[in-house]
């Protein structure tokens, strides 16, 4: 998992390269943890256009961001989900928590 | 195309190896001519049941995974094995957000995304006193037809 950001109009860009899986899990959490910690933004979009694979340890480690984010109200938003993820965003109704926006 | 056909592997229950079984899973199926889609519901479902059984069937030390691909016309069946600890109440445990880690950021959502993808699933206790999680899915959209020798 590679992960690139930049900070543009007071939006962070974060994107997730790469496969999110319990393998690679806990390096994704400390770096988007290290990620949202600095910076000067008011919202996040997570972009999954370059995220090869996800399943369900996907949801778990954006929900610890989402709580995270939730007590700076810093919302956060999710862009091009593959077919799989969509499935598994909607089925846990992550997106009533992070939208998805096009 | 071939009509039956099986391919059975074992490896060591830790993290690294759930991205070595979906490809395995799916260079497998291949031959069935999946869909992309079809093919990235099968490594899913492939993803969620071994990462169970490196989450949970084996929480001290990394036990043994077996795992079996049967081709049977255009149907894939999918067995993956564990001899680990168990679970106390499966029924329980398919239930969506289900889980027993809930302050390690897990969604308990593993057999339900399992589910989901696949046409079937049974969940069982085995003779190893561990779990064997059992998926079909029948092949539909054959993706590439044209040409195939």
């Amino acid at each position: 998992m590679h992960i690139k950001n930049k900070v543009y109009n007071g939006t962070l860009y974060v994107v997730l390269c790469g496969e999110l899986d319990e393998h690679s899990a806990s390096h994704t959490r400390m770096t988007l943890d290290e990620i949202f910690a600095g910076g000067d933004f008011n919202q996040i979009i997570i972009d999954l256009s370059e995220l090869e694979f996800m399943d369900s340890t996907g949801i778990g480690v954006l929900i610890g961001r989402y709580k995270k984010m939730k007590s700076r109200s810093i919302p956060i938003f999710i862009s091009n989900p593959s077919r799989q993820a969509e499935k598994i965003f909607k089925m846990t109704g992550l997106y009533e928590i992070m939208p998805k926006i096009v | 195309m071939v009509k039956s056909n099986f391919m059975e592997v074992s490896f060591k229950a830790l993290s690294i190896n759930e991205g070595f079984a979906r490809i395995c899973v799916a260079g497998f199926c291949v031959q069935l001519n999946p869909s992309i889609e079809e093919l990235g519901d099968i490594k899913t479902a492939v993803s969620e049941a071994v990462t169970n059984c490196v989450v949970h069937a084996y929480p001290k030390q990394n036990g043994i995974i077996t795992m079996r691909c049967e081709i049977e016309g255009d149907s894939v069946k999918i067995v993956i094995k564990d001899g680990g600890v168990g679970i106390k109440d499966i029924e329980k445990a398919r239930e969506p957000f289900y889980t027993t880690k809930p302050d390690e950021e897990r969604s308990g959502m593993g057999f339900t995304v399992m589910e989901s993808f696949m046409d079937k699933v049974e969940v069982e206790k085995n003779d190893l006193g561990g779990i064997t999680v059992t998926m079909y899915k029948q092949i539909t959209s054959s993706a590439l037809q044209v040409g195939n020798a």
